[in-house]
């Protein structure tokens, strides 16, 4: 069981909250996840870890609402139980000077970004964020980003705020201009694949961090294996972080997909549900 | 008292055609009348054999007397001065291969059984409701036991009857390990697996759920925490795939990840819970084992049309019990032996359609005894099917051992302990089950548990008794 301390509502179905889990706090390092389960008939949800803070012993999570777990999740208030909130799970990123990295967050990408750029920031690293959003209401933690970068760039699919476009654009002038020693990017499948083509062609390493479909988070069940590098891996035990330049990404995109018709349906179905108890309440 | 009248008795089991709609449990127990006479054809020998094949070393001729005198609650106690979980030995130990195959009935006709007996009187004391025994004074010292599945649940209860403080961390939402995630309620209703964990608490054994050892807590932490000594009992929970291409297509599960969406999970009752399941029409599964039946077996109950058994030699070699794979056949679980897959063929969407599969003929014995099975050159055939359960077998889950230093491991990454004690290279620290042997039995796990217990209460009252640590 973990409560909810703070819960905040970032942007349109995306939601912060701050954990009671000193068990995770303590041990958490960036780049790793945790699992959690919401009711005794729920599923396990992975969620990348946002922020922690070993002192207070809380951990935040920022997750979209786009299935009936994640929106259950979010109906949960301040002072709520978390059934179960297990980690830290896969491993932490290497926290070393490289030089100069470039941080790109993508979506709710974004709040799986800031512990990478924080903790390589604290290790002397010269940090350049690039964060973007479909359009500005849907952009968080512009503070908390600005706060762990030398410079920061902002982009919105449609203008909005920032220079308009996608985060690639921005990556590839800064590629064109400036020596970079590595970048990270989280964010959707597709982002992260269009990031590593184009930092190929310049040879910077590029670290992606992996969001396949887990049901245990602890190497049980091979449920979220990918190929990287023609080698068969566990995103849950192996990464979550991979080397960009060798995850086969277009075999994640079709894993990802495997139980849509089942998600719709649960989410139908909760809708429904949802419907129907509030219309014998009122 | 010998009973000439009947023979062995034929465990009553609901009808195939109706059990294959549910995941309720296919056999149904022995009546009371029937455990009684079956008890009676009990020799007592003097110098029992049965025993010896027991992994826990139950009093067998002592609770089957005891049972054929009707002595019911004196039975139970009998047996669980050894076995803390008799009601799920009773439905999943390979009784064939360990204490029946011993018993001098058997020689010239057929043996005890053993194993439905145990089950018998384990159901009589669980509707009668399950009495704590009455514990020693504690003695106020700590052990962790990581992992609650059977090596783990018996070796914590075993302390926890010698009074020592013992807590169980286990790194799932819920304590059983393989009998909870693997074993599908028809063969092992998740209630009894509960009761048996509650009567473990019931002994004053702490179980933190949703810890996971190595990653939330080390070795170390618990040390500085006030544990003094540690059993291992991770089990064998790495899934190995056949590492042919195709094996990442949709549709193709591992045994692992198909039974804990249904068991663990209850994927079967979705959307009633969360998890869903995908289950086609054609499902193959690939595999000889218990864990491979119990995946066709989940599959037909799932709503496939067709379920078939890739095995590549012959049914004679499969490791599965006979016993299981008769049930899966007589479900409709179609063995295709002597059959191997090469790669699994898939569509645009990247769904699986087909095993490709060459045959197979069994050629010179191998290291295991068994006929090494041989590639037919040119007999290369595709298997249309629409889900695929890879069930070929576990290795050491490394998420644990990576976590310690100085824990030494055999060339295949399973733990190195004396066969005797548990004693691992690490002063304190004792291992057992599938994290030792491979994946095994429940009950050879058990007998690990309790092999552990008592070591451990050695090393605790005497650690000089264990040189290699000095």
């Amino acid at each position: 069981m973990a409560r909810i301390l703070r819960k905040e509502s970032l942007a349109p179905q995306i939601k912060l909250m701050v954990v009671d889990a000193p068990w995770v706090a303590r041990k958490a390092r960036a780049g790793q996840f945790v699992v959690l389960r919401i009711t005794e008939q729920g599923e396990r949800i992975p969620l990348t870890i946002a922020d922690f803070d070993p002192l207070s012993g809380t951990v935040t999570i920022i997750f979209q609402e786009v299935g009936k777990s994640t929106m259950l999740l979010g109906t949960l208030e301040e002072g709520d139980e978390i059934l179960d909130f297990v980690g830290p799970l896969g491993r932490e990123i290497e926290e070393r000077n490289f030089g100069h990295v470039v941080c790109v967050g993508g979506g709710v990408g974004i709040a799986p970004t800031y512990p990478k750029a924080k903790a390589l920031k604290e290790k002397g690293n010269r940090i350049t964020s690039i964060i973007g959003a479909r359009t500005r209401t849907m952009l968080f933690w512009e503070d908390k980003m600005r706060e762990v970068s030398d410079e920061l760039f902002v982009t919105t699919d449609d203008g909005s705020y920032g220079e308009k476009g996608f985060v690639t654009q921005v990556l590839e002038r800064i590629l064109k201009s400036e020596k970079v020693n590595l970048v990270i990017a989280v964010g959707p499948v597709i982002m992260m694949k269009m990031v590593s083509v184009i930092t190929k062609p310049h040879g910077v390493p590029t670290l992606v961090s992996l969001n396949p479909i887990m049901v245990d988070g602890t190497g049980m069940c091979g449920c979220c294996r990918v190929t990287v590098g023609g080698k068969c891996k566990f995103t849950c035990v192996d990464g979550p972080v991979f080397d960009g330049h060798k995850v086969n990404f277009d075999e994640l995109l079709a894993r990802q997909r495997i139980y849509l018709e089942e998600e719709q349906r649960a989410l139908e179905l909760w809708i429904a549900e949802k419907a129907k108890e509030e219309a014998s309440r009122v | 008292m010998s009973n000439r009248f009947f023979g062995r008795p034929k465990m009553p089991q609901r009808p195939p055609e109706e059990r294959i709609r549910d995941f309720y449990e296919v056999p149904l127990g022995l009546p009371e009348w029937a455990a009684v006479e079956e008890a009676k054809r009990c020799l007592q020998c003097k110098n029992p054999q049965c025993v010896k094949g027991c992994p826990v070393e139950i009093d067998i001729p002592g609770f089957v007397g005891l049972l054929a005198q009707g002595k019911f609650d004196a039975a139970i106690a009998k047996i669980k001065e050894k076995n803390s979980l008799p009601a799920i030995c009773g439905r999943v130990c390979p009784q064939e291969d360990q204490c029946e195959v011993q018993c001098v009935l058997g020689k010239k006709g057929q043996p005890i059984a053993i194993g439905y007996l145990e089950r018998f009187l384990a159901d009589y004391e669980r509707d009668r409701g399950i009495q704590p025994p009455p514990l020693p004074p504690s003695r106020n010292r700590k052990v962790a036991v990581i992992g609650s599945g059977p090596a783990g649940l018996t070796c914590a209860g075993d302390l926890a009857k010698m009074g020592y403080q013992v807590t169980i961390f286990e790194a799932l939402h819920a304590p059983g390990g393989v009998l909870i995630y693997g074993i599908p309620e028809f063969r092992l209703p998740k209630s009894i697996v509960a009761q048996e964990v509650h009567y473990v608490q019931s002994l004053g054994v702490e179980i933190q759920v949703s810890r996971v050892i190595g990653k939330t807590y080390t070795l170390d932490d618990l040390r500085d925490a006030g544990y003094e000594a540690f059993f291992i009992g991770t089990g064998a929970g790495l899934p190995y795939f056949l590492d042919v291409p195709g094996e990442n297509l949709n549709g193709i599960y591992s045994a692992n990840e198909f039974l804990t969406r249904s068991n663990l999970m209850k994927a079967y009752l979705f959307p009633k819970f969360d998890t869903p399941i995908k289950i086609g029409q054609r499902v193959a599964v690939i595999g000889g084992g218990n864990v491979a039946m119990d995946s066709a077996r989940t599959a037909l109950r799932l709503g496939a049309e067709e379920v078939c058994l890739v095995y590549r030699r012959t049914k004679k070699e499969m490791p599965a019990r006979v016993e299981e794979v008769e049930r899966a056949e007589e479900e409709g679980v179609n063995c295709i032996i002597l059959t191997n897959p090469v790669r699994f063929v898939g569509n645009d969407n990247g769904w699986v359609t087909g095993i490709e599969c060459i045959q197979m003929e069994l050629g010179e014995p191998d290291e295991s005894g068994r006929r090494r099975p041989v590639p037919v050159p040119g007999s290369e055939f595709v298997i249309p099917i629409d889900t695929v359960v890879v069930a070929i077998g576990q290795g050491p889950n490394p998420l644990f051992l990576e976590s310690v230093s100085g824990l030494a491991l055999n060339r295949k990454g399973y733990i190195v302990a004396d066969p005797e004690t548990g004693a691992t290279s690490l002063r304190g620290v004792f291992a057992g089950g599938d994290i030792v042997t491979g994946a095994a039995t429940v009950i050879s796990a058990m007998g690990a548990g309790k092999k552990a217990a008592r070591a451990i209460e050695r090393f605790l009252e005497a650690p000089d008794s264990f040189p290699q640590w000095r």
